[in-house]
């Protein structure tokens, strides 16, 4: 009984010693599953993973690259970058940074297990000049190599090799990985614990190289993934930063007093695609055919969507219309591209010179839990096609089940299916690549291409923008591909840019980024 | 008796191996965990790799066999999003759960029979009528509305209540316990009582019937003619008559306070098991769900032989050996 | 079996009686709420059934509805469109339409679902019950293993085997069916478990005992003394099981295994609703929500009443 009752004081103690500590509370729909920063590709991960974890390069304020592990870096040749890196670092268990880290993780993101295996060319070597300088070799040339390195996340070699988690991936399925748990990098931030899927507590790192633009003491992590509860609980004071704010609820917040939305726009693009490739569409009532092959039908398709509606009715005006597939800050000069206008009547006369002046029937794929309002958007363009004749049915299903169906592990089983994508290059050779990329029954090439578009000059334009170092004529042949893709092909029809709503008490200043990453260690409370 | 206690083990023995064949079966068919691991960039052969490595390419029966080998251990496998042993996962879990539960129950069984009490006894009362009305609109309401409109009403509009989690927790020999602290008792009103409305309607509802059979019976007409006082008759002999039913529907629905609160864990963010599934059938985490099974199927065994035995020596007219053949 | 025709008759006769008794009249007609009660259902399902001839439109042909018309407020309130009488949802559907039509939908699945668990439940009850030894056993067993998984786990699991086993297929044409079929099986183990419970008792009554010994197939005597012994409890589970089949259909929707949004059911529409509480559009939750709790609330009440009236031991 006694000791319940030091229990009971001690963490009454503890509870009045942190309402003066400066707390930031955050509530996110999802889980933060992994600590490993090479676990998961994925936008909320590595965004958290990069409190406490640094790369060589980083994205500032501004989003410009700028240094960070690495004070500097010299492309010696096309194929030849020398990276300085910074004295005196040290990670959070207090070993020193040095070459022999980056060497290590460098060897570790394209190891088993790693989802970021992309970040880093497969033949690229490291080499270690000195405890403080490393040469990076490369297969060939790429001019924006480190614009993929922010998101690379150096980790300590000792530690790593001590706890078993040299890979990414456990040796065998059975054994926990240690790095998944557990987190040791050189950030502003530390993990003091980690409950997955519930609640994770970071506390800053005194020892921190650079210096703090925060002033918290503790952030706490928790998942909240009902819409109306994380609204409630930003409303009613008990967390101060809720990520995503559902659309319909951003004049509720707005108009509550305590707390306002953060909005702007999304790197992300919504697009509808098309499966290209069967010769009998599936999902469908057209024996023998495949109307999805006609470029017709597909700009059929985009004409009969009412954007502006969906944006305006749905989406409460938190999104912009989509005309590439690529976000238009992304692209130089994008104003030369303007989206194919609503007009139901030119889809139906556009069917019918493909030959289906009665439309036909197919199947939409979508997931329900994805993306913002992914349901209701399905569901609108649903009843937008039925209008000119396309009858469609909906298969709105959760994420996990959804993308085991249309992505390559699934056989790309779909005919038609609404996907988002931004583009983790931040550039159109990513799209080039993975979206609009030829690609083989088992998805090598363009892996992401679920539709399977494929137009030998748009391969040929994506090698020569890799290696073209001039800014120029780089531009140049990007807005070419797009042209060929998206206007003369209509290899997809892209709906609208999403927009990212955050949900931020009064007191808490927060910086929103493009790329929809939660940055919490430059946040400041009052 | 000893016979029929080993015989019910026996049998419960083969009712987990049923349910442990069941979950397996059921769960190699749903979803993809290999998408669930990766992120959507990873290539084909990565995944197919992938695979190999978790073993989903063996033959069912062997992945079966493995599957009961270590079930047995209570070692449920690792889970697929987390990394993280599932038996570790559900030791964080589980006092979450198990004390929304409890608490949900005691709260059914502490109001809801003292009401069907009062409202057999005093059946044509102002007040017995409005609680009949309250147990009906209760019973009326889906649980995830009542949620909901509380925390609207008292998390949002009047600011009393928190709308999510445990608030704060303290950790005793490895159960973490959110009775010991102002917050966390303050965040268990709302889900305990959602949580636990459906069944206070249901013991209420199910006492007053009961009660009000039991009144009519000679017995209790006896027991009035011999001149025993109201309380002695009502709450010796009636209530005691009730009791039965009231102690299958309670074992019974104990079980179910557990598996329903996936919904209230949901709504409140509770973390606890019942979230811990749900999420899991989204991400098609096949060894949390399997586990989640296996042990609401070890719960459900232990309670139904609990109230086989309790039905035994409470109504001597069923007799052991009959109802175990 | 000469003494046994005219118990028979009796049994029958009486409960014929006790249907057209005044007294059941009276004790209808004296208690105003069950008289409202049954006005409501009786209101709610000729409405589920006459929807098409009561509203213009149909909410489940896609290309009748406008994106434009959604968030449409209810008649009373400015900005409303008078076609729209309690207004639209977030669709554009007229929300009067989708909730006769989801009250149509949620009402086909909660009725065959329980009359399906009813006769499997009962069935087993008194099989079990009576023939005992290792069928007992075995369909005891098989109920504790039923328990097991809440209904909301069956549907899941169900759901998750059906879109295992037809790839592709979508919500649409496997909801209704994974829905009747995971009541069915959840629900039927507590008729089977009470039905069970009073054949035990009825069995060691002497009656029994002596129909045997006069070599009389005691099994139908026994159906006939059980039945009637549990009829109240089979009703009481019945009204129950209604209203928990229509909660659970909602429920089930709510987790997003239920009735796709194309299609609505009341749960659907509840579920789509709740996200709308907090943006001022409480319209969209509130009218399915009180039609659901109206509806679970009558048909609670009618069985109350239907209870007490036809339980022979309170008369």
């Amino acid at each position: 009984m006694k000791k319940v009752l030091l229990t009971c004081c001690a963490a009454l103690l503890l509870s009045l010693g942190n309402s003066y500590a400066k707390t930031l509370r955050l509530a996110y729909q999802g889980d933060l599953k992994s600590l490993d920063p090479y676990s998961v590709s994925e936008t909320f991960a590595l965004s958290m993973a990069g409190a406490s974890y640094e790369g060589l390069v980083r994205r500032g304020e501004n989003f410009a690259m700028e240094p960070a592990l690495a004070e500097s870096w010299e492309i010696i040749d096309p194929k030849h970058w020398r990276f300085h890196l910074r004295k005196g670092v040290t990670f959070h268990n207090g070993a020193p940074f040095t070459a022999d880290d980056v060497l290590f993780s460098a060897e570790r993101v394209r190891a088993d297990g790693s989802d970021l295996k992309y970040r880093i060319p497969k033949e690229a070597e490291f080499i270690k000049i000195d405890d403080h300088t490393v040469d990076v070799m490369l297969p060939e040339a790429n001019p924006i190599l480190h614009y993929q390195w922010a998101g690379w996340y150096i980790m300590s070699k000792s530690w790593a090799e001590e706890h078993d988690a040299a890979t990414p991936s456990p040796a065998n399925a059975d054994t926990p990985s240690y790095a998944a748990l557990h987190e040791n990098g050189t950030g502003p931030f530390m993990v003091e614990s980690h409950q997955p899927g519930v609640k994770t507590v970071w506390k800053p790192f005194a020892a921190w190289w650079d210096k703090p633009k925060h002033n918290l003491d503790e952030v706490v992590l928790t998942t909240v993934s009902s819409d109306p509860t994380r609204v409630a609980a930003l409303l009613s004071g008990q967390v101060d930063w809720i990520a995503p704010v559902p659309e319909q609820d951003i004049e509720r917040i707005n108009a509550s007093g305590n707390a306002q939305v953060l909005q702007s726009p999304d790197l992300r693009t919504m697009y509808l695609g098309f499966d290209q490739v069967s010769d009998t569409l599936k999902y469908a009532n057209v024996e023998g055919k495949n109307p999805f092959k006609d470029a017709r039908v597909r700009r059929a398709v985009y004409q009969a969507i009412d954007i502006d509606g969906i944006i305006a009715k749905i989406l409460r005006g938190a999104a912009t219309p989509a005309a590439l597939m690529i976000a238009p800050q992304l692209v130089n000069q994008t104003e030369e591209f303007k989206r194919f206008p609503y007009d139901p009547e030119m889809s139906k006369k556009l069917l019918a010179k493909a030959g289906y002046p009665d439309g036909f029937q197919v199947q939409l794929d979508c997931s329900n839990d994805r993306y913002p309002n992914d349901e209701r958007v399905c569901q609108a363009v649903v009843g937008m096609l039925g209008r000119v004749g396309i009858k469609t049915t909906l298969n709105a299903q959760p994420k996990a089940k959804y993308f085991a169906k249309i992505l390559s592990s699934g056989g790309y089983d779909t005919s038609f299916f609404m996907l988002g994508w931004s583009p983790a290059v931040l550039d159109s050779v990513d799209l080039f690549t993975n979206v609009l990329g030829c690609r083989d029954d088992k998805g090598n090439g363009g892996t992401m291409n679920v539709g399977g578009y494929c137009n030998p000059k748009i391969e040929e334009l994506r090698e020569q923008i890799r290696v073209e170092t001039d800014k120029e004529k780089r531009d140049a042949l990007i807005r070419q591909a797009w042209q060929i893709s998206m206007v003369e092909d209509v290899a997809y029809a892209p709906l609208y840019q999403g927009g990212l709503a955050w949900g931020v008490a009064k007191n808490v200043h927060v910086k929103q980024r493009a790329d929809g990453d939660i940055v919490f260690q430059t946040a400041t409370i009052d | 008796m000893l016979a029929f206690i080993v015989r019910r083990m026996i049998q419960a023995a083969i009712v987990l191996l049923t349910v442990a064949l069941i979950a397996f079966v059921m769960f190699r068919f749903v979803g993809d965990p290999v998408n669930q691991i990766v992120g959507i960039e990873t290539t084909a052969a990565d995944r197919a790799e992938m695979r190999e490595t978790l073993g989903l390419n063996d033959p069912v029966i062997i992945q079966f066999g493995r599957f009961v080998g270590r079930m047995a251990r209570f070692d449920f496998g690792m889970s697929y999003q987390f990394r993280q042993p599932v038996s570790e996962l559900f030791a964080e879990r589980l006092p979450a759960t198990l004390e929304l539960a409890v608490i949900s129950m005691v709260l059914a069984v502490g109001v809801g029979i003292p009401m069907g009490v009062f409202s057999a006894l005093y059946r044509d009362s102002l007040s017995a009528k409005l609680m009949q009305v309250l147990s009906l609109v209760g019973i009326s309401l889906p649980t995830f509305l009542i949620g909901i409109l509380l925390i609207y009403v008292f998390s949002v509009q009047l600011g009393w209540l928190p709308s999510y989690g445990r608030g704060e927790t303290v950790t005793i020999g490895g159960w973490s316990t959110g009775l010991l602290t102002g917050s966390g008792l303050l965040a268990l009103i709302m889900p305990s009582v959602t949580l636990g409305l459906f069944q206070m309607t249901l013991i209420m509802r199910l006492v007053r019937a009961e009660m009000m059979e039991v009144l009519r019976t000679d017995y209790i007409k006896f027991a009035h003619a011999r001149g025993l006082p109201d309380r002695v008759v009502h709450f010796g002999h009636a209530l005691k008559n009730t009791l039965v039913p009231v102690i299958t529907v309670v074992g019974l629905e104990l079980g179910s306070v557990i598996a329903f609160a996936i919904i209230t864990e949901t709504v409140f963010q509770w973390p606890g098991m019942g979230l811990l599934f749900l999420q899991a059938v989204q991400n098609a985490d096949i060894p949390i769900m399997a586990g989640y099974l296996m042990l609401i199927g070890v719960l459900f065994v232990i309670i139904n032989l609990a109230v086989d035995l309790l039905y035994a020596a409470v109504d001597p007219r069923i007799k052991t050996t009959a109802s175990a053949g | 079996m000469t003494p046994d025709t005219p118990s028979q008759n009796t049994t029958k006769a009486g409960f014929m009686a006790r249907l057209r008794d005044h007294d059941m009249t009276a004790s209808f007609l004296s208690s105003k709420v069950t008289v409202g009660a049954a006005i409501v259902t009786v209101l709610l399902m000729a409405g589920a059934l006459l929807a098409p001839l009561l509203v213009a439109s149909d909410p489940f042909d896609p290309t009748t509805v406008f994106i434009m018309d959604s968030h449409l407020p209810p008649f009373w309130i400015d900005g409303a469109d008078p076609r729209f009488v309690l207004g639209t949802d977030d669709q554009g559907r007229d929300l009067l339409a989708a909730i006769l039509y989801g009250l149509r939908v949620s009402l086909s699945i909660s009725i065959l679902g329980v009359l399906f668990a009813t006769i499997l439940g009962v069935g087993l009850g008194l099989v079990a019950g009576y023939v005992g030894g290792t069928v007992d056993a075995f369909i005891m067993r098989v109920a504790d293993v039923q328990l097991t998984f809440p209904v909301i786990l069956v549907a899941l699991l169900i759901d998750g085997m059906v879109h295992g086993a037809l790839k592709g297929v979508g919500q649409e044409d496997t909801a209704f069916g994974v829905l009747v079929f995971s009541i069915t099986l959840s629900f039927w183990v507590k008729y089977a478990r009470v039905v069970r419970g009073s054949t035990l008792v009825e069995r060691n009554k002497d009656y029994v005992h002596a129909a045997r010994l006069v070599g009389l197939p005691s099994f139908i005597i026994m159906l006939r003394h059980v039945l009637p012994n549990v009829l109240g409890p089979v009703l009481v589970i019945l009204t129950i099981n209604f209203g928990l089949a229509i909660i659970a259909e909602a429920t089930l929707s709510f987790l997003g295994v239920g009735l796709p949004p194309t299609e609505p059911s009341l749960g659907t529409l509840i579920r789509i609703g709740q996200q709308f509480l907090f943006s001022g559009e409480w319209w969209i939750v509130l009218f399915p929500g009180l039609t659901l709790a109206a509806l679970v609330l009558a048909v609670n009440l009618l069985g109350d009443w239907l209870r007490d009236a036809l339980n022979p031991k309170l008369r």
